[in-house]
């Protein structure tokens, strides 16, 4: 794979990346895409007798329910695949505004992982979906190896941690010894709506809503449920400022769905 | 009534039963119509309390598994006072779900061998706000003495990507005698959120029950829904949900295949498999937009169709990965090295299959011929059968090679449904489903590790009082455990991945 030197590999026509709102569709005083959605990621308010809808991409499960929902077919998914952020309120995107996409780690950081990042992954709480798409990147087409990003066996050995999940009640206690194991200074990237916000499984309470409801610092969000490979490389390479040069196909364009 | 089983009801799969056509026994009765049952080769497909409104005491419900009838057998009895005799004695397929019953609804089973904790939940009825779970992990292990004999224990957090768990082992140098697998770290209450149901996070929860399974689970419950509100499944989408069902099952053997070469050290195949597991799970998103099949099963049919085009691009796709699996597969049994490490590791009876309850490919390796897609068959799998791939010793190469069985045999049978694709094809786009008070609903499916059994019981307004889920791992991580009796602690790796349970799915 060429990617991020060429476009990335092409996504099928029914790829939901970035879900996307027309606001000339949307109906004042409409709710249904909000009581629709299974996580609450939808809030409809009103500005100047106009809905404005914001869609919090960290709670998102780019299942279909908002979209068929709507009465007058004002919800999509895009192709886009660029769903990272560095913040967690950046998640939260109001309709036609922009996304901030993840930013560079700052200068001290990035001269220490941005060529040679080791991770700890952590599972905790999740399906084992992320886990299995986080795998996928070390395999040889994606070969996450390239980029001097491994997964290693040991928090001692690592620079941070990766985790997946919604932090279940049973795991709180393993992964801060984890956190505690891996020596500063560290990075911590939360993979998936679980473990941003405990995605479908927000509001049980056998579980803490994600890595922030665990007291742990976050340097990096993945949205999706679970994220394409491509959307958590996309966001590892964002996140050690690999994106960011001019010319380069990944940094700038969407790619193409066939 | 079925007039060989007094006190249960048969139904058939995906099918559902007022609850007061359910019959009622004395918990002794009960017990020794299961005890029976298991002499007589059926299977306890689920055991497990609930409180039904107007129950002055919780009481169990079984569902057995007649495979040579197709049917299945349902039957209830009250449970008085704190305490009741167990049957994992005489049924040891009974075992795990005393443990459950025990942990869920605080009857305790007397006498019971081995009663500790299953996943360290709450009781079904606490409130979560002034109970605390119980302390994960802390339970008494099995522990072997002697002078020479030591300990290893490993987890929850494993050195790969991989769920937690953990495994204390009781060996004697590389000599393993006992492993005991104490689970639990991926509780995310979804039983206990399932209550009150269906709603609109009803079906997320089921599709994340167990990420790599999300079809097999959605379908469990799109059945239970379809049996409970009578809804029709139109041809085109019986035939949509089994060619995602037949994809995730190629998708999860083939990435074990490569994973189990992976753990001997041949890589050539561990690099292919690697990249041609990610060619399925591309056409489960090719098919939905989402390569682990989400949003895809809807209770009544499909939320997306396979027209002309997309089914001609799925049968080249198909066409190129079966050239590539067949290739990097093949190298596998051509390789000496490869095929002295699978042989005779992991030995796992016949008899001790049957004993545990062994279901899926574990089982069909040690001989028992048993598959929810040939005896309790439903939709598209009523008009296409695939045979059923057994093995003979039980062990990693048997569990290895019956995957590879059903790889091809999964590749035939859906190329011939790609043939067919009835029309009309109508999207189905969710909404609420209106469900029949106080009836009972059970579905089996085939998932790629073995049979998921689901139970919809609901109370007098159509809400669920209770939804059951019993994933192929519940029955099988006991499996795991006598496979790795007499091993050397080296080769768990290697009998881990020819079981690969799901976690999360035992941990709910």
């Amino acid at each position: 794979m060429r990617y991020p030197a060429a476009a990335p590999p092409p996504l099928p026509e029914r790829f939901r990346g970035r879900p996307l709102v027309d606001a000339g569709k949307c109906k004042a005083g409409c709710r249904v895409c909000a009581e629709a959605c299974p996580t609450t990621a939808i809030e409809v308010g009103e500005v100047a007798g106009r809905n404005e809808v914001r869609i919090d991409l960290g709670r998102c499960l780019f299942c279909t329910d908002c979209s068929d929902a709507c009465p007058e077919g004002a919800i999509s998914y895009s192709g886009d695949h660029r769903l990272s952020a560095s913040r967690r309120e950046d998640l939260v995107v109001a309709a036609g505004e922009e996304l901030q996409l993840a930013k560079a780690l700052d200068d001290r950081l990035r001269r220490l992982f941005g060529r040679s990042l080791q991770l700890r992954q952590v599972s905790a709480g999740g399906c084992n979906a992320c886990e299995a798409d986080v795998n996928v990147l070390t395999t040889v087409g994606w070969d996450l190896g390239r980029f001097g990003i491994q997964v290693v066996a040991s928090p001692r050995h690592a620079d941070g941690i990766l985790v997946t999940g919604c932090i279940s009640e049973n795991m709180v206690l393993a992964l801060q010894k984890t956190w505690a194991a891996v020596p500063p200074p560290k990075i911590v990237i939360a993979v998936g709506a679980c473990a941003i916000s405990g995605g479908p499984f927000r509001g049980n309470p056998q579980q803490l809503g994600g890595v922030l409801g665990a007291g742990l610092p976050v340097d990096l969000f993945v949205a999706g449920c679970p994220p394409h490979p491509l959307t958590i490389l996309d966001g590892l390479l964002r996140m050690l400022g690999r994106l960011e040069k001019e010319g380069r196909v990944g940094g700038v364009e969407p790619p193409v769905r066939r | 009534m079925n007039k060989a089983r007094p006190g249960f009801a048969a139904i058939r799969n995906g099918s559902a039963l007022p609850w007061r056509d359910v019959p009622a026994s004395s918990l002794a009765a009960f017990q020794d119509g299961l005890a029976s049952a298991m002499n007589d080769e059926l299977r306890l497909c689920a055991l497990f309390a609930l409180r039904r409104g107007g129950d002055a005491d919780p009481r169990l419900f079984a569902v057995l598994a007649d495979d040579a009838r197709g049917e299945l057998l349902l039957g209830t009895a009250a449970v008085e006072g704190p305490t009741f005799p167990a049957l994992t004695q005489r049924c040891p397929q009974a075992h795990l779900f005393e443990r459950e019953i025990h942990e869920q609804y605080g009857l305790r089973p007397e006498g019971h061998p081995w009663l500790k904790p299953v996943r360290f939940e709450r009781p079904m009825h606490a409130d979560p706000r002034t109970t605390p779970p119980p302390a994960i992990g802390a339970a008494e292990f099995y522990k072997i003495a002697g002078e020479a004999i030591h300990e290893v224990a490993v987890g929850p957090v494993h050195a790969g990507v991989i769920e937690p768990g953990h495994f204390r082992f009781q060996c004697h140098g590389e000599h393993v005698f006992h492993l005991e697998i104490s689970l639990g770290y991926q509780h995310r209450g979804v039983e206990a959120a399932l209550r009150e149901g269906p709603g609109r996070t009803s079906l997320h929860l089921i599709e994340t029950l167990a990420g790599d399974t999300s079809v097999g689970h959605a379908l469990a419950f799109g059945m239970n829904l379809e049996g409970l509100a009578g809804l029709r499944v139109g041809g085109h989408a019986h035939v949509v949900r089994a060619i995602a069902l037949e994809l995730e099952r190629l998708a999860n053997h083939t990435g074990d295949l490569g994973a189990l070469s992976g753990d001997v050290g041949f890589l050539p195949t561990a690099a292919f498999c690697g990249r041609i597991r990610g060619d399925f799970l591309n056409l489960s998103a090719l098919l939905c937009g989402n390569r682990f099949g989400r949003s895809l099963v809807r209770p009544g049919g499909v939320r997306f169709c396979i027209d002309a085009a997309m089914a001609g691009q799925m049968r080249e796709k198909l066409q190129a990965a079966r050239r590539d699996v067949t290739t990097a597969v093949e190298l596998l049994w051509m390789t000496p090295s490869v095929v002295a490490r699978f042989e005779d590791t992991g030995v796992v009876s016949g008899e001790t299959g049957v004993l545990l309850g062994l279901v899926g490919p574990a089982a069909r390796a040690c001989g028992l011929e048993l598959d929810v897609r040939a005896d309790h068959a439903t939709g598209a799998y009523c008009f296409v059968q695939q045979p059923t791939a057994t093995g003979h010793n039980g062990d990693v190469y048997a569990r290895a090679f019956v995957r590879w069985l059903e790889i091809q045999r999964s590749l035939d049978f859906v190329e011939e449904l790609l043939e067919m694709m009835p029309e009309p094809c109508a999207v189905v786009s969710g909404g609420e489903v209106a469900l029949p008070g106080d009836h009972v609903a059970v579905s089996l499916v085939e998932g790629w590790r073995g049979e998921l059994c689901h139970v919809a019981s609901t109370r007098g307004d159509g809400r669920f009082d209770r939804y059951k889920v019993v994933d192929a791992s519940f029955h099988n991580w006991p499996g795991l455990a006598v496979a790795m009796r007499n091993q050397q602690i080296s080769d768990f790796p290697l009998c881990n991945k020819s079981f690969n349970l799901s976690y999360c799915g035992h941990d709910l």
